[in-house]
């Protein structure tokens, strides 16, 4: 697992963690793309921490700032992908899954190259009480445009807009995708 | 003929909607709106008039390695017309060479056309009959009583493929899947002359490795007599050099495997599916420390039938024709909607 040195500081940080494919680290490139640094009013700290899987080693537990996300990454063309992030799912405190908790689906754009089934991606979404996001990191405008919209669950994670709460939110998004 | 999304380096401009994601999904009668449809399952109905379909006449889609497409339904198609559709064609094809589109180079080649309809090729009463175009050539040059040489053929059929046809309104004729074997160049000219016709569209037709993954169950658990190995091809992702495996197994072992997993017979599952392909992952991690799983399925071959995801197939045993060309129906089926 690749991590950023997390000083303990003030401010927010976010966990992403996720199945990353070989040779490729792509939610580095989603949090951290210079398009999806929108108007900052605050000065918050955006952290990212990049795993391959849970549970992280228990020696930095200490170290570790406050976790306001995380993002599961499926990739639509790994069934080990799939595979991983619900073995992950088991060390994620209950907690998070009121609403700070996503998935993140890569790939979506070749369809012809899919081995894992969407229902079961869904329907993980279902169980786990969480939103899915189907997302293209190949194309650059929707990379930019997932980035922000990962960003602003942050913000809202963190409690940085006021009158919207991470569960509130969550519920927004999953009864806009049932549409 | 259209083929630019074929393309492999090319992914979708926009994103495509999640229905279509969901009926990406393979066989499954289940084309449910996500989150609600339970899982993918498969039920082989009876076909119909088993007994007297003709070997002879299905002989010939045996044991070539046919390329696929999905073709949309045909408009104002008389099945009465057939010669004069062929002089058609062949018309079209001596013209498009007489434009210099060279088809081939040097000897100088006459083609004929000949089209005809094959009635045994159908799965139920209401799958249209299927339609076979075949391309032979005469060299001028040689004498008169030597053989047309079958140089292109190329088959339009449907298998139970009657979900599709009936929403379709009158006038249209619908044969959704469309398999050919020969030069790149005579295909496109059919396709073109078809398009141009009878106002259809011509895609080439890929096999996700989800639909690979399906086959290769449902293909393992045949019964055959003498079974050639199952051997599944994988292709490693992100790599500088191209790099494939070829993981073989033997035929009795993958029936063997599919019988423990499989529930009902007659009915498949996707969860079935997914249990089989486990234990084969499982089973080669076990050994070489590779995880299958995160590789690109590209190839299966079976003693049934072998399929490649650039949309090739070759049929090899007779007895189940009938049901690998069903899944090839549906499968062209869900591209063109």
């Amino acid at each position: 697992a690749t991590s950023f040195p997390s000083s303990p500081a003030h401010g927010t940080r976010v966990r992403a963690t996720g199945e990353l494919a070989a040779g490729c680290f792509p939610s580095s490139r989603i949090i951290r793309s210079p398009a999806a640094a929108p108007e900052e009013e605050k000065c918050w700290d955006r952290r990212v921490h990049l795993a391959t899987s849970l549970p992280l080693p228990s020696e930095r537990d200490h170290l570790r700032p406050r976790i306001d996300l995380i993002v599961f990454m499926i990739d639509i063309k790994s069934k080990y992908s799939l595979k991983n992030v619900e073995t992950s799912l088991a060390y994620v405190d209950a907690s998070f899954f009121l609403g700070k908790v996503c998935f993140l689906v890569t790939g979506v754009g070749r369809v012809n190259a899919c081995s894992i089934e969407m229902n079961a991606v869904c329907k993980l979404g279902e169980t786990y009480c969480s939103p899915v996001i189907f997302c293209e990191l190949e194309l650059e405008g929707i990379r930019a445009s997932t980035a922000q919209r990962l960003l602003r669950m942050l913000q809202i994670c963190a409690g940085h807009i006021p009158g919207v709460s991470a569960l509130s939110f969550s519920l927004l998004m999953r009864n806009s995708n049932a549409d | 003929m259209a083929e630019e999304e074929a393309a492999e380096d090319r992914a979708v401009r926009t994103l495509p909607s999640l229905r279509r994601l969901s009926r990406a999904l393979p066989f499954g009668r289940s084309y449910g709106r996500l989150g609600i449809s339970s899982s993918g399952r498969l039920t082989v109905p009876a076909l119909c008039s088993q007994e007297s379909v003709d070997p002879q006449k299905t002989a010939f889609a045996l044991r070539k390695a046919w390329t696929l497409y999905s073709v949309t339904p045909l408009y104002r198609f008389r099945r009465g017309r057939l010669r004069d559709y062929a002089r058609l064609l062949s018309a079209f094809i001596a013209a498009e060479k007489q434009k210099g589109l060279a088809v081939e180079v040097g000897v100088e080649l006459d083609i004929k056309v000949a089209l005809s309809s094959l009635a045994e090729l159908r799965g139920s009463e209401l799958d249209q009959a299927a339609l076979l175009v075949q391309l032979s050539s005469r060299s001028r040059a040689s004498s008169r009583n030597s053989e047309d040489k079958l140089v292109w053929s190329g088959w339009f059929c449907s298998i139970f493929g009657d979900d599709f046809s009936e929403n379709v309104p009158e006038d249209f004729t619908c044969l959704p899947l469309f398999l050919t074997h020969g030069a790149e160049s005579y295909t496109s000219l059919v396709g073109s002359w078809f398009q141009k016709t009878f106002d259809c569209y011509f895609r080439r037709l890929a096999i996700s490795p989800l639909n690979l993954s399906w086959m290769v169950a449902m293909w393992a658990g045949c019964k055959l007599d003498r079974a050639s190995a199952v051997e599944l091809v994988f292709s490693m992702p992100c790599l500088a050099q191209p790099l494939d495996i070829s993981y073989a197994i033997h035929p009795e072992d993958a029936k063997a495997l599919w019988d423990t997993v499989q529930k009902t017979p007659g009915e498949i599952t996707q969860g079935e599916v997914d249990v089989f392909m486990d234990c084969l992952y499982a089973h080669f991690h076990r050994h070489f420390k590779i995880h299958l799983s995160a590789a690109k399925l590209v190839k299966v071959s079976t003693g049934v039938a072998s399929a490649h995801c650039d949309g090739i197939v070759k049929i090899l045993h007779s007895q189940y024709l009938p049901d690998v060309l069903m899944l090839l129906t549906e499968l062209a089926i869900s591209q063109i909607q």
